[in-house]
């Protein structure tokens, strides 16, 4: 099983990183990509989002929910890259992908991980907006809710 | 006994600065004494930790709940709820 996960400022090329995990033999490959949402708003609209890091704990944390995935569902591969810095709208700032012999693995692999990096990984989120005024994003109950659902919830892919 | 203390998102704004290297007095034992502690300085010290229910604490990079015990903690991060993904 190979984990690749990285916390970084650049981009990533998601169609390479999906043929990597296409090569591992598996036949099911799922993924989830998060990016910079726009949209119109009463500060002008978003200018840019500004993700703060941990540096000491946050590739470590990412690293400890790779492990959750790998121990619930036979995996094959899994990538979970995380960027922080300044992001502008339309801007990739998390992928998760999972490689599985089945398609359910795979799928509720990468569900599973975006739903614990929401919850489980040293980020924070500021919106920067057109008009001068930023915003730190809130937690929301949606997010924790769901996270306890998969801390309840004994789901995986072995028998 | 010194502690390395990190701040991050609202709370290091509030705060105006990163971190700081403190030495709490013995009888505060817990994270949320040490914010207890730490408001009491005043300023943005007591607008960062009005409200404790808001904020979260890793202690030597783990999560941690505030209650945990400080004793041996080399570093503290106080910080708001995570929002990454």
């Amino acid at each position: 099983m190979s984990a690749r996960v990285l916390v970084e400022t650049a981009d990533f090329d998601v169609g390479a990183e999906l043929a990597r995990l296409e090569a591992l033999g598996g036949g099911g490959i799922a993924s989830f990509t998060g990016v910079v949402r726009g949209g119109a708003d009463e500060h002008g609209g978003l200018e840019s989002l500004h993700l703060e890091a941990y540096p000491g704990m946050t590739r470590r944390a990412l690293e400890d929910i790779a492990a959750d995935a790998q121990a619930r569902w036979p995996l094959l591969g899994l990538t979970l890259i995380h960027r922080h810095g300044t992001l502008g709208v339309g801007d990739r700032i998390v992928l998760v992908a999972t490689a599985a012999r089945h398609r359910g693995a795979a799928l509720s692999a990468c569900a599973f991980l975006i739903d614990w990096a929401k919850t489980r990984a040293p980020f924070w989120k500021q919106e920067r907006f057109a008009d001068g005024t930023a915003r730190w994003v809130e937690a929301t109950a949606a997010d924790a809710d769901t996270a306890a659902a998969w801390e309840a919830s004994a789901e995986h892919g072995r028998p | 006994m010194a502690i390395e203390l990190l701040y991050f998102a609202w709370v290091r704004e509030a705060i105006g600065r990163d971190g700081e290297t403190v030495s709490p007095p013995a009888e505060v034992r817990t994270v949320a004494a040490l914010v207890d502690w730490l408001a009491g300085r005043g300023g943005g010290y007591a607008q960062a930790f009005a409200e404790p229910a808001r904020l979260r604490c890793a202690v030597d990079q783990a999560f941690a709940p505030l209650d945990a015990p400080i004793a041996g903690a080399r570093e503290i991060a106080l910080f708001p709820p995570v929002t990454g993904g």
